[in-house]
């Protein structure tokens, strides 16, 4: 290759297109375009000599290179808003690699705020059916045996932008934000449940927050979810962020966000749901004949490409697809990928190890011909639940359902390489 | 005591969690007393519903002291979640989700406004205050009539429209007892 720099015509054909392109995106502010670096340093002279870096610090930043954020939004459609008037906080799927989303972007779902506790003054509360009525301090429960798992966390919100129609203009994390994967450190309830004495004949357990609205969720005690869920206390190794529910937090493997109640002050065991606002007017599902889906807990099998995704532009030729896929089922056994409408499919592959219910990232390489087209993942987990298609999805759960999206996401690709959220 | 490898191996063993040997060395009895004061759950059936009482029109006033500048006047048209109307549209295109046309339980209603309302300031009202709001956000969906009264015995009897709108998972609804 002949060196150049700016001033230097462009030979012809890719290499051309491509300059132009990425300057194009540049100027443009175009943020995560797949489009990266290669008109900046042509030459290795053009790479800047070393020199001595910054001071050592306490607390490592990210490079001044390296923009991550949240995106703050009030509903559906409404972002860019005040914090204050914010109800979620979306992930940047989009610029993540790997499965582990770093803690503070770990996308955020709080009902009154997030209040920051003082550990030496919580305590939780485990009564009802039970043998003994306990109290127990976050030292206690530190004292205790405990488990680390790595483990997604889902709103059942998430995919609300895709119900009844696609703003072209949104990216993955507009679409599929409010999902997360952390390794979180704590209790096993089953620990707790030993200590209190469960009634046998107590099948649901109500988990409260000491949150002002303080959220409640009574949860069913199958054997899946008494052997899974834990009281967790840490989080991608450190003691939980506030906005998780600082100092303690419920943790249940692969259901709905909301029942891994934050700031966790009380279980209480019982014999019935309590049916609290959130598991009857909230967290349903509305069906188009005007019933609504109730305790449809689980988290179904997903997966969307994270790059190219919304609102990137791509060149003609070699591409690597990437994405997460993840199931509340178990763990993700395959993950195929269409680049052309869904007409055929290719299975990605995968990157171990595969965890159960939690994300997992797949890639998997691809000529662009600079044709318009669109690109489709489907996940398959180890249950054999397949991420349905939009049209059989919605013709079962209409477009009034609000949570607990999983169709498979689109994304078209126009002849300029704009890439951009299309339904199907 | 247990001793530091005893605890090793519980950690490493996690279904060798539950021993109840070990209930003597974690956290302490809860008196009756401090349960009560956290103790604030409501089941439909009125499970948990405190003693108490209050009226529609007491409820109207209370309303409009401390919910009507996010709800609206009467429960429609403010910033925050529409409390009345709706009901005849959840099968619509449009469907409107409120108290009226959607809540399958009084009890619900009051146990929710009674935990996390007014929002800035939750439980801040008296119990007859929750019970006289209670009754009139029912009476403004037509579900109460406006000399209504609600206490323990009779809020758990209130029908709400929509108490058969909803669909049990399979999954999750039927939780065997274990043997």
């Amino acid at each position: 290759m002949a060196s150049r720099n700016e001033n230097v015509t462009e030979p012809s054909g890719e290499d051309a297109f491509s300059r132009r392109k990425f300057l194009t995106v540049a100027s443009a502010g175009v943020a995560g375009t797949v489009v990266t670096g290669r008109a900046v340093a042509d030459t290795l002279a053009d790479v800047p000599p070393r020199e001595v870096g910054a001071d050592l610090s306490g607390h490592g930043e990210r490079s001044k290179f390296v923009q991550l954020a949240m995106l703050p939004e009030a509903g559906p459609g409404k972002r860019n808003v005040d914090p204050s008037d914010a109800i979620n906080s979306k992930a940047p799927l989009g610029k993540l690699v790997g499965t582990i989303t770093p803690t503070d972007l770990h996308y955020e779902r709080s009902h009154s705020g997030n209040p920051d506790l003082d550990p030496a003054k919580h305590r939780l509360l485990v009564h009802g059916m039970t043998r003994k009525q306990l109290v127990f301090t976050v030292d206690d429960l530190k004292r205790m045996p405990s488990i680390t798992r790595t483990v997604f966390i889902e709103c059942t919100g998430n995919g609300w932008e895709n119900w009844k129609k696609a703003d072209p203009n949104v990216t993955v994390q507009n679409t599929h934000g409010l999902v997360s994967t952390n390794e979180w450190t704590g209790v096993p309830l089953r620990f707790l449940i030993g200590l209190v004495g469960k009634d046998r004949r107590s099948t649901w357990m109500l988990a409260e927050g000491a949150d002002a609205a303080g959220v409640d969720r009574s949860i069913p005690l199958a054997e899946e979810i008494m052997d899974e869920a834990f009281i967790a206390y840490g989080q991608n190794g450190e003691p939980l962020r506030p906005a998780h529910g600082f100092p303690i937090r419920l943790i249940t493997p692969g259901l709905e966000g909301n029942l891994n109640i934050k700031w966790l002050r009380r279980l209480k065991f019982g014999d019935q749901p309590w049916m609290t606002r959130w598991e009857t007017a909230r967290y349903t599902q509305l069906l188009a004949n005007g019933k609504a889906m109730q305790f449809q807990l689980r988290m179904e099998t997903n997966s969307v490409i994270t790059s190219p995704s919304g609102m990137m532009e791509i060149r003609p030729g070699y591409h690597r697809i990437t994405g997460l896929a993840w199931s509340g089922h178990g763990k993700i056994s395959k993950v195929e990928i269409s680049t052309d409408e869904g007409r055929t499919w290719k299975q990605a592959q995968l990157n171990y190890p595969v965890l159960p219910k939690a994300q997992t990232r797949f890639q998997m390489d691809w000529v662009w011909d600079g044709k318009p087209t669109k690109i489709i993942s489907r996940a398959t987990d180890e249950k054999d639940n397949v991420q349905p298609d939009r049209k059989s999805f919605i013709a079962k759960m209409g477009t009034n359902a609000l949570f607990h999206y999983n169709a498979q996401q689109t994304w078209s690709i126009d002849g300029d390489g704009r890439v951009r959220n299309a339904l199907a | 005591m247990l001793s530091p490898k005893q605890l090793f191996a519980g950690a490493v063993a996690a279904a060798l969690l539950v021993l109840p040997a070990y209930a003597f060395d974690f956290g302490r009895p809860a008196s009756s007393d401090e349960i009560k004061l956290w103790d604030i759950d409501v089941r439909p059936d009125g499970k948990g519903l405190p003693d108490g009482s209050g009226t529609v029109g007491h409820g109207k006033e209370v309303f409009a002291d401390n919910c009507a500048a996010c709800h609206g006047d009467n429960g429609q048209g403010g910033i925050k979640d529409r409390l009345v109307g709706g009901q005849g549209t959840l099968a619509s295109d449009k469907p409107i989700k409120t108290v009226g046309s959607f809540w399958p339980y009084a009890a619900t209603l009051f146990d929710y406004i009674h935990r996390a309302m007014p929002y800035q300031a939750p439980g801040s009202l008296s119990v007859d205050d929750y019970y006289a709001l209670t009754a009139y956000i029912l009476s403004l969906n037509g579900i109460l009539p406006p000399d209504g009264k609600l206490d323990k015995e009779t809020l758990p009897k209130v029908k709400m429209p929509n108490r058969d709108g909803f669909i049990p998972d399979p999954e999750f609804s039927k939780v065997p007892v274990p043997k």
